[in-house]
């Protein structure tokens, strides 16, 4: 277990307190202008070598990111962006660190903003995070007090401005190029890159769109060394990350521990345990809805770090671990995912828009035991017509689940859905008709 | 893309107060000059806080003209994000997390005692008229499933007992107290603190 002196968020259950007096004393903005006076490439250089990936969910190298953004100001003034959008399904790391440790993203907001060369700092928070957003406006109003940003801040002869802008309930705007269309007072509509947000982002202009737990991570990286963030954790997955653990858990909880601990480890010490013991358990969703689950064997003895989750065919995405256990109908947990990326699909690409009410109609009707045999290939393929063919991963995002599911669980589905298309015993289907909704009256009259 | 009703019952006319035109006014200044199209979510969110808690046809024309956008944009903008009611929900809107993770934890329990108590259908108010409820996508706090929001604030570790009390506290017109229903401290694992003890005793 990761020993607490090397615990980033040491106020993740707010026993400390979260306000700027308390943060100080927890070493929140001590010497932040001594981290900036080391410069933008010192700063950008120590992030490369202590190999943070961003936080997000797409674990892209956080220093390589920054160093994307143009080296001088050009015509166009550059912005930083924190996506605080948290919506994924299993994840509720960000709001924890909103409420409790917002001087911890504020100071990060202000060195990642040096590094890049912004005056300009919004933080895309998510509209239900409305109580979570007065505290960030509490600690931010509290900064600017004590000239800690603003005009001239910290010292450090860089002026920088920070705003929340709240969403409103669209889980498509935690996609970077998205969320800069709802700043702009759009639609959050993905848009196509290239242009990447670095070169081309918010209002055009050179913009670096970064997660709240990787931002704020960056201060406490810069005071302890790159050298002491890179030895935790694994290589290529260094440092520490915030893990949720929900579901079938006996006390479900968040947690920060090293980067590539074992997935059993941390179900079994910090969420006590699988409800109904670890022999009851079913399959473990490892990173947020997004991400394929994985089956209890892998469960066993996987780790979890961005690399061999990818080994596995799943991925570290967020970290939002969802336990399920046998006590629930794994068909119908995954129609329920399906139904989600239904919802939230933005309805700019058919294959997205059309292909997740499919995935969610028939796996709705898989659990249900009305599907055809024959329909379990073609929910496959339905998936596959959808992964890649998108402006953006929301594609990918609601079409793994589905093949995760098909991939570990396809006997339990053929055990359920084990018959001919009705079509077959039913000449008299008009053609182009909504086939499953007549299957029912189908199946009635031939009783 | 959430389907959305449009109330049939439109007020004609709408107009911001002197504290929303205030609250408007500083939003603008967040965004840069030219840039004001930015503050067109913000300005919704300030309508419905206006207009009890959802947003007229009428508010939406008044934001278009205040902003200078197209009435089609704003009208885009109001129907794309589901956090904008465009028919009347009641003082309280009482909204159930149903996504997996909660869904696992027993949150249709939750939604039945709504169906019980408030009324039949989804986004249907209730017979005293000042509350309804509907089901959402994930709020958000997982770990602290099952879990409702009401207005702004989060009820969290429910069971049937407790979300019959709200529900109960919510028709008489009392806000019921938010937080955890289990008693837990935030996040943190009930009673198997590993982590950050020495702080904890501190």
């Amino acid at each position: 277990m990761l020993r607490d002196e090397d615990r980033i968020f040491k106020n993740l259950y707010n026993d400390l307190g979260a306000d700027l007096n308390s943060s100080k004393k927890r070493g929140d903005w001590t010497n932040t202008k001594d981290l900036c006076e080391k410069g933008r490439d010192w700063i950008i250089d120590e992030i490369k070598k202590s190999e943070l990936r961003g936080r997000g969910g797409a674990g892209f190298p956080t220093g390589l990111k920054w160093s994307f953004a143009p080296k001088e100001v050009g015509s166009r003034p550059h912005y930083l962006v924190i996506n605080a959008d948290e919506s994924e399904p299993g994840t509720c790391k960000d709001r924890d660190i909103l409420r409790f440790e917002p001087h911890k993203l504020l100071e990060g907001c202000l060195i990642a903003a040096y590094a890049v060369n912004s005056h300009k700092c919004y933080i895309y928070l998510r509209g239900e995070y409305y109580n979570e957003g007065i505290e960030l406006q509490k600690a931010i109003d509290e900064a600017y007090k004590d000239n800690l940003i603003g005009k001239n801040a910290s010292g450090t002869g860089w002026d920088l401005d920070i705003y929340i802008h709240y969403g409103a309930g669209a889980y498509i705007c935690g996609e970077e190029t998205a969320l800069l269309e709802s700043i702009e007072g759009n639609k959050g509509q993905p848009r196509l890159k290239p242009p990447f947000p670095a070169l081309v982002g918010l209002y055009g202009c050179p913009t670096i769109v970064n997660n709240v737990e990787t931002v704020s991570v960056v201060p406490t990286i810069l005071r302890k060394g790159s050298k002491w963030f890179a030895s935790l954790g694994k290589p290529k997955n260094t440092g520490t990350k915030i893990f949720c653990i929900s579901g079938n858990v006996n006390k479900p909880c968040n947690v920060e521990e090293e980067m590539g601990i074992p997935l059993k480890d941390l179900i079994e010490t910090h969420a006590g345990g699988v409800v109904g013991g670890w022999e009851n358990l079913q399959a473990v969703i490892p990173g947020g809805s997004s991400m394929p689950l994985l089956n209890k064997e892998i469960s066993e003895k996987i780790t979890m770090d961005f690399d061999s989750l990818v080994e596995n065919k799943s991925g570290l995405g967020t970290a939002g671990i969802v336990v399920i256990n046998k006590d629930q109908d794994i068909i119908k947990c995954f129609a329920r995912i399906a139904r989600f990326y239904k919802h939230e699909s933005c309805g700019q690409c058919t294959p997205c828009r059309e292909g997740s009410g499919w995935m969610w109609r028939i796996l709705e009707r898989m659990a249900k035991g009305e599907a055809s045999r024959e329909e379990v290939e073609m929910l496959f393929d339905v998936t596959k017509q959808i992964e890649g063919h998108t402006i953006c991963a929301f594609g990918e995002g609601s079409a793994w689940p589905v093949q995760g599911l098909l991939r570990n669980f396809k006997k339990e589905i053929i055990k359920r859905n084990n018959f001919d298309p009705l079509i077959k015993s039913n000449k008299d289907i008009p053609y182009l008709v909504d086939q499953h909704l007549l299957e029912k009256d189908n199946a009635q009259n031939k009783s | 893309m959430s389907l959305k009703k449009i109330s049939k019952d439109q007020p004609d006319k709408f107009e911001f107060d002197q504290q929303s035109l205030e609250a408007a006014k500083k939003i603008l200044s967040n965004y840069p000059k030219g840039k004001e199209k930015s503050a067109v979510m913000a300005l919704l969110y300030i309508a419905q806080r206006q207009n009890n808690n959802w947003i007229p046809l009428s508010a939406i024309k008044y934001i278009a003209k205040f902003l200078n956008m197209p009435y089609i944009k704003v009208y885009e903008v109001a129907t794309f994000y589901s956090m904008y009611n465009l028919s009347p929900v009641g003082n309280f809107h009482v909204q159930i997390c149903t996504t997996t993770p909660c869904m696992i934890r027993g949150a249709y329990k939750i939604v039945d005692v709504c169906k019980k108590k408030i009324s039949e259908k989804e986004n249907v108010l209730s017979e005293n008229g000042n509350c309804s409820w509907t089901e959402v996508e994930c709020l958000g706090a997982c770990i602290n499933a099952p879990m409702m929001q009401i207005n702004n604030d989060y009820y969290e570790d429910l069971d049937i007992k407790q979300s019959e009390k709200i529900i109960d506290e919510v028709l008489m017109g009392k806000k019921p107290k938010p937080g955890s229903y289990r008693g837990r401290i935030n996040s943190e694992p009930e009673n198997n603190r590993k982590t950050l003890l020495d702080l904890k005793n501190a």
